[in-house]
């Protein structure tokens, strides 16, 4: 099946982008495809390159990245809810790309379903 | 931008898309960025319905002045949804219908009737309103 993500919260206040990262991690794993990653809302957090947790916790932000490279996951952050958020070019994390929100409408109508993590 | 758009082919495909608002206009910022997601959706031609529920209902009430929380009153960009609904109605060349619905118990429960808004709406109960969110293929909350 080809999924698109939708990722609404930031990676600390809520569990959504937790969850949405291993969802998409099994259903690679069971041998589906994942087509998009769309970060709206808060969820644009998820690709803040200054984003510093403690050592001893997950790092969501080199997580998604690095899933996103290693199997070739279109990671997309929203320009409109980036910019508010001070989410530009030069604090983007490797492996996500900034665009619209035409992008989120967009794999809604290519993917087989959209799924949607946050409040 | 460095890396390289990536773009689906999504040509004479057209789903339906349920919008569900669900909380007040201010305080938090999901109403206005659903907004934007509407919006900019319109360009896709695809179906959709726009839903208000809950405290969402009072994203399109009339009246809004938000000089004291020093917000920007967006109420009046709804009147672009209800635009593009119209044009897609006069529009026979255009496989696209908009539908802007208020779920009858949230408007009700707070006092408001279909007058109240600052576009036209149906007013849709909901267990009517759950078969009608069953049947669509995209839905998108905030």
């Amino acid at each position: 099946m080809k999924f698109g993500i939708l990722v609404n919260e930031g990676p600390f206040t809520h569990q959504a982008s937790d969850s949405a990262y291993h969802f998409v991690k099994a259903a690679i794993e069971k041998g589906h495809q994942v087509m998009r990653v769309f970060f709206y809302y808060d969820g644009v957090y998820n690709a803040n390159k200054l984003s510093a947790p403690q050592s001893d916790d997950r790092n969501l932000v080199k997580m998604w990245g690095e899933l996103g490279s290693e199997h070739n996951v279109d990671l997309v952050v929203c320009i409109a809810a980036a910019l508010r958020r001070g989410i530009v070019e030069d604090n983007l994390a490797d492996g996500f790309r900034i665009s619209g929100l035409g992008q989120l409408t967009e794999v809604g109508i290519a993917a087989d379903r959209l799924v949607v993590f946050g409040d | 931008m460095a890396e390289t758009e990536i773009e689906f082919d999504t040509a004479g495909i057209t789903k339906k898309f349920m919008y569900v608002n669900r909380k007040a206009p201010y305080g938090t910022i999901y109403a206005l960025e659903v907004l934007e997601a509407v919006l900019i959706s319109a360009a896709f031609e695809q179906h959709a319905c726009i839903v208000f529920i809950d405290d969402g209902v009072y994203q399109i009430k009339k009246g809004q002045n938000t000089d004291a929380v020093n917000m920007k009153n967006f109420s009046k960009t709804y009147g672009i949804i209800a635009m593009e609904k119209e044009d897609a109605d006069e529009d026979e060349d255009m496989d696209m219908v908009w539908r802007i619905i208020v779920e009858k118990e949230s408007m009700e429960a707070r006092g408001l009737t279909a007058d109240d808004f600052v576009i036209d709406v149906e007013v849709i109960a909901s267990t009517e309103l759950a078969a009608i969110m069953a049947e669509q293929e995209i839905v998108i909350s905030g």
